[in-house]
């Protein structure tokens, strides 16, 4: 195995591109070692990007915020600009694993990693964020939810990686929330996860509204008419109620040691409810 | 495989060491520099009993390679003490029996430091949530969450 760690994108892809075998990129490493230490992952060549310019860092761009690939959790945390605009974002980052885990994973590895159970991705998907893509044809920007195809698969073609998540500008009076459902309150992987981002006019009525389900389907949903149901509404019970049915109603979700598949069905419809409610008091409606 | 050459920090001193590519700084640690402090529990970031800091951030051991600490600052359970005299959350956990098997502690002891460094008055809660990546199968936690916050009570009075 080769350890490179080039100190510019161009000569990451390059060295992505020109593997022969199997090449890795190393931000966090929190998956990456865990499946080299199991024998899922035998790596010819791993490519750590923390030495990239930008890599680490989190800038404001266009009214918004640009999160490069190997910022950490703990990093996200402690940045009170993205605690501000996206609450529900850096609590769902926020969530994945301990304080060491936490010390090293990031929101591009654990949308890279590709697991359905992802705690980071549905509230990114709920966003509207994109990713940047750098590849051996230039650089490209696509949804989140463009990114993983299935489990452990990802729409990366060989040689391109992600430089960076962007969050977009929001409209005032705008918030999300993420929750997930876990049997243990820390240390556990999601039986059921919801992404929520919506805004509202200064009467509390809901303009503009994103929902996504984690855990529920072999990638992430987004669940346009659970949004439907948010938009034009005061989130009053009738609106709640389709809400939670157009959740449960896009679930394909599967049976585990975590939770069946009626179980979760039915958990994505109380947890849309909940996170829609806490979303909606973080835009300034009421309740 | 052809191996690296890393110049790094450790507690404080200037350390060079040779590795594999694939080397984690867990297995440089205890085998290449002999700092047998830091344990190996679950190999998989599960456990906490690995833990470090690279550049004052707590981090499992296991899941770094060697590599990359390069340039890094790295501080282990071997410069806690200052020489003879144990760190006030060391003394604190004799004090309390905040240990049974002992292999967790260094671990605990690592990360209560870190969230210590950053917050000198955590609440209970805060305790537990900072400390939830260690693991301990002997004590039941209990003692262990008092010892840190006793550790923190004297640390903001000296």
């Amino acid at each position: 195995m080769r350890y490179e760690a080039p100190r510019s994108l161009k000569s990451a892809v390059a060295l992505m591109a020109g593997a022969r075998g199997s090449a890795h990129i190393l931000a966090g490493g929190t998956d990456l070692l865990v499946r080299m230490r199991s024998g899922y992952a035998e790596p010819d060549l791993i490519v750590d990007i923390k030495h990239i310019d930008g890599m680490k860092s989190v800038v404001a761009e266009k009214g918004g915020w640009r999160i490069g690939a190997a910022v950490s959790g703990a990093e996200i945390g402690e940045h009170k600009g993205l605690c501000r605009a996206w609450p529900g974002v850096v609590e769902a980052a926020n969530l994945i694993g301990s304080t060491q885990i936490q010390g090293r994973a990031t929101m591009t590895g654990n949308l890279c990693n590709a697991s359905p159970a992802a705690d980071s991705v549905p509230a990114l998907v709920a966003a509207g964020a994109t990713v940047r893509i750098a590849g051996p044809k230039g650089r490209r920007d696509v949804a989140v939810e463009k990114v993983p195809t299935g489990p452990g698969k990802t729409s990366l073609k060989k040689g391109e990686i992600i430089a960076s998540v962007f969050l977009p500008k929001r409209p005032a009076r705008s918030g999300d929330a993420y929750l997930r459902f876990t049997p243990r309150s820390e240390m556990d992987i999601a039986v059921v996860g919801v992404g929520v981002s919506l805004s509202v006019n200064t009467k509390g009525v809901c303009t503009a509204a994103r929902v996504a389900l984690g855990a529920v389907a072999p990638t992430v949903l987004l669940v346009e008419p659970a949004a439907r149901a948010l938009v034009g509404t005061t989130l009053d019970e009738t609106a709640l109620e389709a809400l939670a049915a157009a959740c449960s109603k896009a679930c394909r979700p599967i049976d585990d040691k975590r939770g069946t598949v009626e179980y979760r069905i039915r958990v994505a419809g109380v947890l849309a409810r909940r996170a829609a409610l806490i979303a909606y008091e973080r835009a300034g409606g009421r309740k | 495989m052809t191996r690296i050459h890393v110049s790094t920090t450790v507690n404080g001193d200037a350390t060079e060491f040779l590795c594999e590519p694939d080397e984690t700084l867990l297995d440089v640690l205890r085998e290449r520099l002999g700092l047998t402090g830091t344990k190996e529990g679950c190999g998989t970031g599960d456990c906490g009993a690995c833990s470090v800091t690279i550049d004052g951030r707590l981090v499992c051991s296991c899941l770094v390679l060697a590599a990359e600490v390069a340039g890094c600052e790295v501080a282990t359970i071997e410069g806690m003490a200052d020489g003879d005299r144990l760190h006030p959350l060391q003394q604190k956990f004799l004090d309390h029996a905040a240990l049974q098997c002992g292999i967790c502690t260094p671990g605990f002891l690592v990360a209560a430091k870190a969230l210590l460094d950053r917050n000198p008055d955590p609440t209970e809660t805060e305790v537990r949530y900072w400390l939830a990546g260690n693991l301990c199968r002997c004590t039941g936690y209990d003692k262990i969450v008092r010892a840190v916050m006793d550790a923190a009570k004297e640390m903001r009075r000296a």
